[in-house]
């Protein structure tokens, strides 16, 4: 494959262009309000009478709360969320996750689903069988359960009827920072190009291929043995080139959005995705859709 | 030779009050949770900043009730002159490091965050004076672009004193080695506030009170640089925000 290698003049602008107006925006330090009786919320603080910005974004009035909202930080948790996440440690009763937040997630023994139905018991013997159901740098999806005093999170893999939680087996993972995944009703989709998706809302995106058959140990058992085929796994590639053209660009990850950006990127082979022109391309043509849509 | 010549300008053509050229960018990496470039004149600096995060490693290192923050200043082997043997872990770049810390525990608002660890790297890629200004700089700029909160930008700048009366600022390694002392500076530009002020040498009392109002001056005038870049790179992202406010 030829190699492309350019200067850091000849760089691509990534943003889409925009006939909204542009937002006033916040830096550390600058005065937001002078006046008293506003909420202090994230991304602001209070010095002599006034509330200040902390972090550089935009602001978000709610009634007589103020927040900052930043274009990208770590992972902050909301209960209900689905996320995926890496196993780091295996301790008494349960597991360190690693989910791009500022601490660990704790994943208890006693809130993911042990082959052998709902209501066993866990013994002595579960605790020196948990590396055997988990170990360190397994991935998982998850939901999150409870957001702990210090602000670590609880996760659970107790999963309901249609959605899977627990170890995650062949697939892809892709990194996006959390503010770029938009809240839904569901974050599991298997989409028509022949491909599932986890949208964790952590930012962390799971491609896999289309998983259908029953489970019934409790999603501890993964399936390394039969190869994904290659059209299936060309499928996923290009999912990946295009959501990194959409994140490149900043614009909202959700099952639409990708389902547009895998159609506009029909037109390039999959390598030609990664060059910085073409994913501006797909990224403005999505955009362009979008907007459509509204 | 005179660092400042009877028109008024200095070795590389710059007046005395004036600043080297700045040039920087936010995001230039994917990796790290916030990183920066930026140019000072010559010197050219690299930073990255990992965190919030988990403590890694010995776990007695965390504190209750605040952020462990990590500094890690190093000089490429190919930034000066002279090729360097090694790029940390002398005793000058030890030294760096801690400075560093100090500029930058001044702003982070730590106690958001107990239990956790940020990571700060520097990397000078090419050095003509002013490397910790440059750093400093540069590690403020990034920690801007990870969305850690700061109580302000924080910003350094450095001043000498030519001919042993006119005051300069900014200066360059040319004057840092020729020149008489040397003052470096990091401040809270907004509220005035200084965070780590270092002397190479003795300052007369009559020229220090000059020299540091000159070096602050640097530092607001630096400020304003640095905040118009923060704010195009966040405008750079077009439709985002208003995508956010929906959300």
């Amino acid at each position: 494959m030829a190699h492309s290698i350019r200067l850091a003049s000849e760089r691509v602008d990534f943003s889409v262009p925009s006939d909204k107006a542009p937002p006033q925006l916040f830096t550390p330090g600058m005065v937001i309000s002078q006046e008293s009786g506003f909420m202090r919320g994230h991304g602001t603080y209070g010095e002599d009478d006034s509330i200040k910005a902390s972090v550089a974004g935009i602001v978000d009035r709610v009634n007589k709360l103020v927040v900052i909202k930043p274009l990208k930080s770590r992972y902050n948790g909301e209960i209900g969320d689905v996320v995926v996440g890496r196993i780091t440690e295996v301790q008494q009763k349960r597991w360190k996750v690693d989910t791009n937040a500022r601490l660990d997630a704790t994943l208890f023994l006693y809130s993911v689903n042990l082959p052998g139905g709902e209501l066993r018991r866990r013994s002595v013997e579960d605790e020196q069988m948990m590396r055997k159901y988990l170990t360190e740098g397994d991935l998982i999806s998850a939901e999150v359960q409870n957001i702990n005093s210090d602000g670590s999170l609880s996760l659970h893999t107790r999963s309901l009827k249609n959605i899977k939680y627990g170890k995650l087996g062949q697939g892809m993972l892709i990194k996006v920072f959390p503010s770029l995944i938009k809240r839904q009703k569901t974050h599991f989709h298997n989409l028509p190009c022949g491909a599932s998706i986890i949208l964790g809302n952590n930012g962390f995106i799971w491609i896999s291929p289309v998983i259908n058959a029953e489970e019934e140990h409790g999603g501890f058992t993964i399936n390394l043995e039969d190869a994904v085929p290659k059209s299936v796994r060309e499928v996923m590639v290009r999912l990946r080139n295009s959501i990194n053209a959409l994140a490149a660009s900043k614009i909202l990850l959700f099952d639409t959005s990708i389902q547009y950006a895998y159609d506009q990127s029909k037109k390039y082979s999959v390598v030609e995705l990664l060059n910085p022109e073409v994913m501006l391309d797909v990224a403005v043509m999505t955009q362009h859709q979008l907007q459509m849509l509204e | 030779m005179d660092l400042i010549s009877d028109q008024g300008l200095r070795v590389d053509g710059r007046r005395a009050g004036e600043l080297r050229r700045i040039r920087c960018k936010l995001g230039v990496y994917d990796q790290p949770d916030g990183s920066a470039y930026l140019e000072q004149g010559h010197t050219k600096v690299l930073a990255a900043v990992y965190g919030p995060h988990q403590i890694r490693g010995s776990r007695t290192k965390a504190l209750q009730d605040s952020v462990v923050i990590n500094c890690q200043y190093s000089m490429a082997t190919f930034s000066t002159g002279e090729r360097k043997k090694r790029p940390r872990g002398d005793r000058r770049s030890t030294e760096m490091t801690m400075l560093l810390k100090q500029a930058v525990s001044a702003v982070i608002k730590a106690e958001l965050y107990p239990r956790s660890q940020i990571d700060v790297f520097l990397e000078v890629l090419q050095a003509d004076g002013g490397n910790y200004c440059a750093c400093v700089n540069a590690a403020t700029l990034a920690l801007i672009d990870a969305g850690i909160p700061l109580r302000e930008y924080v910003v350094a700048c450095t001043a000498s004193l030519a001919n042993g009366k006119v005051p300069l600022v900014d200066i360059s390694h040319l004057e840092e080695t020729m020149g008489g002392p040397n003052l470096t500076v990091a401040a809270l530009p907004l509220s005035g506030q200084i965070a780590v002020m270092e002397m190479s040498q003795r300052f007369h009392i009559d020229h220090l009170e000059e020299v540091t109002q000159l070096a602050l001056q640097g530092c607001r005038d630096i400020y304003k640089i640095l905040d118009k870049a923060v704010k195009e790179h966040l405008l750079e992202t077009g439709d985002f925000f208003p995508q956010l406010e929906s959300n």
